[in-house]
């Protein structure tokens, strides 16, 4: 169940905008904190909440990739494999990490600290190639800069 | 060497607090405009020339003049702060920096096409940004530029940050719309235009960051004085973001119509190693890639169009001598393919069966025919969908395979590369 506090923040949003509907996506963000990703009880709350079709929750949480509907590591490693971070070793950055932790991109460590995605260009082109480690940005990798900044998770 | 108008603040110690943005001349712009009549600044904007910055480079002062007068009408500003086409990364480096600065142009905007309410769409990803955004429109409110009869006027706005999720096609204004509507993200047929079926259904003007940035600007330092700036029917200041295989890749704030050979040599330092340039993206994926012998082309919308490609985002990926193209080329269409938004059927399938054609091709499984039937699949893509995310694609694969035809029919003969592979 959503926290108390959760509710009161879903029902808050309901201020910034005209219809109901607009809520979802910042709701399903306060989901995602509470629950760690997006579960199908957390869809039918805010479903509830908005006083809308759990359907209308359901197809925003499955369009839009920020939304984790499996659980993910602690830490949540996306490395940037668009143009602009391939044509300075973004693969290798990839295979580094991969080594590093032991698991494949779209794979979970056993003790569930990481996770490892690759994902489309975060807009951070001018310091390629980079990563997003939950909201922050690491940017001009190399290799002894991954294994201090992994040093510093663990 | 250009003063830098849209980024002076950028390197100013704490650049995103309203102090610091108050004592370097801030908000003085929209207690111009607030004394000025709603025409009078449309007709400035429109005066300047300032096209927008978001790729498509339509006039803002003939957008905003679109919008019904009917003050019973409400009407919304939204900021498309979407900021996804790959090699871009301009309208971050102002919301994070310089927030105060979109906001103030926001106001003005706001202002001058009646709007009581406006929002900023920031992609999901930009978490900072968002921070600082909300942070920059609190202070905004308790300082009195934001919320009820601003600084004495009859004026009231509010301003909301709303976060998306992921999803590039948001950066397209309609789908943009349904995003801030809460559905998912699939474009609406044209017309009716924003202006008129908005958000909310009221009419709506969708601008850029960088766009919006340039309207305090104008107000200071007067229309005449922004269109002196650059070629005259594509005038002002400039952000390009220099990505790939340069020395110094950076944000570099010109004058619109900067060769770009100089963007590429003078500022962003020449290529690394002194190898020598294969080719370069000069707008964002979207836009098709130009050539050694292209340098010369002036970075403006319209030098740029003339030349079969376009400034869009102005974000310059370099790519040296030994790039792959036919890699680049499969990575940027994986991108597309990966965020195509499935609605219409050109796109949805058109780069489904190109994304797979192309995989062949790069991973040596390539048959004979396959690059003539890469060219016929573009042609059954281009300009039959409802947005141009699907044009952008087939105008980036046509860029490279007309560009580097040869490359491409190498790997489907030899089974590889025709070059050793940049990306390291």
């Amino acid at each position: 169940m959503l926290s108390e506090g959760a509710v009161k923040e879903i029902n808050e949003l309901t201020g910034k905008y005209a219809n109901s509907r607009s809520v979802v996506m910042p709701a399903l963000y306060v989901v995602q904190r509470e629950y760690g990703y997006i579960t199908e009880e957390g869809m039918r709350e805010v479903a509830n909440i908005l006083g809308l079709r759990p359907i209308q929750v359901f197809e925003i949480a499955t369009f839009y990739t920020m939304y984790n509907k499996k659980p993910v590591g602690k830490y949540h490693i996306q490395v940037c494999t668009n143009i602009s971070c391939s044509l300075l070793g973004a693969e290798y950055i990839v295979d580094v990490l991969s080594k590093k932790l032991g698991i494949k991109v779209k794979e979970t460590t056993p003790d569930k600290k990481f996770t490892l995605s690759a994902v489309e260009c975060l807009g951070s082109c001018g310091t390629a190639p980079m990563m997003q480690i939950n909201d922050n940005y690491y940017e001009d990798l190399t290799e002894e800069k991954i294994e201090e900044i992994l040093k510093s998770f663990r | 060497m250009f003063e830098p108008i849209i980024l002076k603040n950028i390197n100013v110690p704490d650049s995103f607090k309203i102090e610091t943005y108050l004592n370097n001349g801030g908000y003085q712009a929209f207690k111009k405009a607030l004394k000025l009549n709603t025409d009078t600044i449309i007709q400035m904007v429109k005066d300047s020339g300032l096209r927008g910055r978001g790729g498509a480079g339509f006039s803002t002062g003939l957008k905003w003049s679109f919008i019904p007068k009917d003050p019973t009408i409400p009407k919304y500003l939204c900021c498309n702060a979407d900021e996804g086409e790959p090699g871009t990364y301009k309208d971050r480096a102002i919301i994070e920096k310089d927030p105060h600065q979109l906001i103030e142009g926001m106001a003005i905007a706001c202002y001058a096409i009646g709007a009581a309410n406006a929002y900023i769409y920031i992609r999901g990803e930009f978490a900072l940004g968002a921070d600082r955004l909300e942070d920059a429109i609190r202070e905004a409110y308790s300082k009195g530029y934001l919320g009820k009869n601003i600084l004495g006027s009859n004026f009231s706005l509010n301003i909301y940050v709303h976060r998306g999720a992921g999803a590039y096609i948001c950066g397209e204004e309609t789908a943009l719309l349904e995003s801030l509507e809460g559905r998912r993200a699939l474009p609406r047929i044209k017309p009716p235009f924003p202006a008129q079926v908005g958000l909310f259904g009221k009419p709506t003007v969708i601008n850029n960051v960088e766009t919006l940035a340039c309207v305090p600007h104008i107000i200071n330092r007067g229309a005449s004085w922004f269109a002196s700036i650059g070629p005259a029917k594509s005038p002002g200041p400039k952000l390009f973001g220099v990505s790939g295989h340069v020395n110094k890749p950076g944000l570099y704030e010109l004058p619109m119509g900067t060769p770009l050979r100089e963007i590429i040599y003078t500022y962003a330092g020449g290529i690394k190693g002194d190898r020598r340039l294969k080719a370069v993206i000069p707008g964002g994926v979207s836009a098709p890639m130009l050539i050694e012998k292209d340098l010369d082309t002036p970075m403006d919308f319209d030098s740029l169009a003339a030349k079969g490609t376009m400034l869009g985002s102005g974000a310059v990926v370099v790519m040296d001598e030994r790039t792959c193209i036919v890699k680049a080329a499969l990575i940027i269409h994986e991108f597309f393919h990966h965020e195509s938004c499935g609605k219409c059927t050109p796109c949805r399938e058109g780069l489904d069966w190109i994304v797979k054609v192309m995989r062949r091709v790069e991973h040596g499984e390539g048959k004979e025919g396959d690059i003539d039937l890469l060219l016929k699949l573009c042609g059954d893509v281009f300009g039959r969908t409802f947005c141009p995310l699907g044009d952008g694609a087939v105008m980036a694969l046509r860029g490279a395979i007309n560009n580097f035809k040869e490359e491409f029919e190498y790997h489907v003969k030899n089974k590889r590369c025709m070059v050793n592979g940049a990306g390291r």
